[in-house]
């Protein structure tokens, strides 16, 4: 494990060590860097919160078409819910394998974690296709519009945490496990777990509530 | 490298806003807390064996606690000085969003009852 940490970051063993000491300029600025994320991430969820209560207020709104209760297939949501779960935990891992510095077993989460969220997404996009095929678009009732606009803008977001990953994986090839990259990966796994927490909100608002 | 990982055993002891981070284990007691408060509500409304209301009830009480396991366990938030701020921004958003909400629902409710009937 040792001798993995040196190949792939070579040139920051020096910064790994002094770590503990006299870097605290650095931590610093790090801290500083994901509490801004976390700010971000609060502002984020006001926009949930707003598309949560225009769903809420616009479920009645079927015009004659289908209701939730016609629509959603609960196991279907259930295997979504432990894909993305289960990621949360993976993403959870790596970042624990990037603190102690264990570069191959932090790829190996991730890559799992990236695996667990593109699965996630495959589902989403495909119920979104089964819907439209069956002519319950957005366009077809109120309600529809608000459960596009709402799950629509979580997997907008699950999609940018995939893609983020993805450019993280080629960062830290090009240059290792910098400082700065340490902090792109806590803002990213600040950003995953807080998906996650949205989806609680999806799954009991829309589907669980939505079979009821 | 033994010296780096002794000195991020005890991260919870330096560090600036907004960086701490969980063990293994706080990790996987805050998956299998997740999983339960999961579990219960799908089981239940999948199960077609309880009524409208148990079921209501259930499922906003166990996202509410899965929302806080997540918070803790996951965005490790807690009483420590390093996530004070990350806590004070938590708590002033779910003030603004219980306004948004609660708002919206009401007056929502009030327009239909005064131009539906």
């Amino acid at each position: 494990m040792s001798t993995h940490t040196h190949t792939v970051s070579h040139g920051h063993a020096a910064h790994a060590a002094a770590h503990g000491h006299d870097d605290h300029e650095h931590h610093d600025t790090g801290g500083n860097t994901v509490f801004g994320f976390w700010v971000y991430l609060m502002s984020d969820c006001l926009i949930f919160a707003s598309l949560f209560a225009t769903y809420v207020v616009l479920v009645g709104g079927t015009d004659g078409g289908p209701g939730p209760k016609d629509l959603f297939e609960l196991s279907f949501v259930a295997w979504e819910t432990a894909l993305l779960l289960t990621s949360s935990l993976t993403f959870g891992l790596g970042m624990i394998a990037m603190h102690r510095g264990k570069v191959g077993l932090m790829y190996l989460w991730l890559g799992i974690t990236w695996l667990l969220g593109f699965g996630f997404m495959c589902m989403e996009v495909w119920e979104f296709n089964h819907l439209i095929h069956q002519g319950y678009g957005p366009d077809r009732s109120a309600f529809l519009s608000a459960f596009f606009a709402l799950v629509g803008t979580h997997g907008l977001h699950v999609s940018a945490g995939l893609l983020w990953l993805l450019v993280m994986f080629i960062q830290l090839k090009q240059n290792g496990l910098t400082a700065t990259n340490k902090t792109r990966l806590a803002c990213l796994s600040l950003f995953w777990h807080f998906l996650d927490l949205i989806w609680i909100g999806v799954f009991s608002v829309v589907y669980l509530n939505g079979a009821l | 490298m033994a010296h780096d990982n002794h000195a991020h055993a005890h991260d919870h002891d330096h560090g600036a806003g907004g960086e701490s981070h969980g063990t293994v284990k706080s990790y996987l007691i805050g998956f299998a807390l997740a999983v339960v408060l999961t579990v219960i509500p799908f089981w239940m409304v999948m199960s077609g064996d309880f009524s409208r209301t148990v079921n209501g009830v259930i499922i906003a009480v166990t996202a509410v606690l899965q929302m806080l396991v997540h918070l803790v366990f996951f965005l490790h938030l807690d009483r420590s000085s390093e996530s004070r701020w990350n806590v004070n921004a938590a708590v002033f958003t779910v003030v603004v969003i219980g306004i948004i909400v609660a708002g919206t629902l009401w007056v929502m409710h009030n327009m239909n009852v005064h131009m539906m009937h």
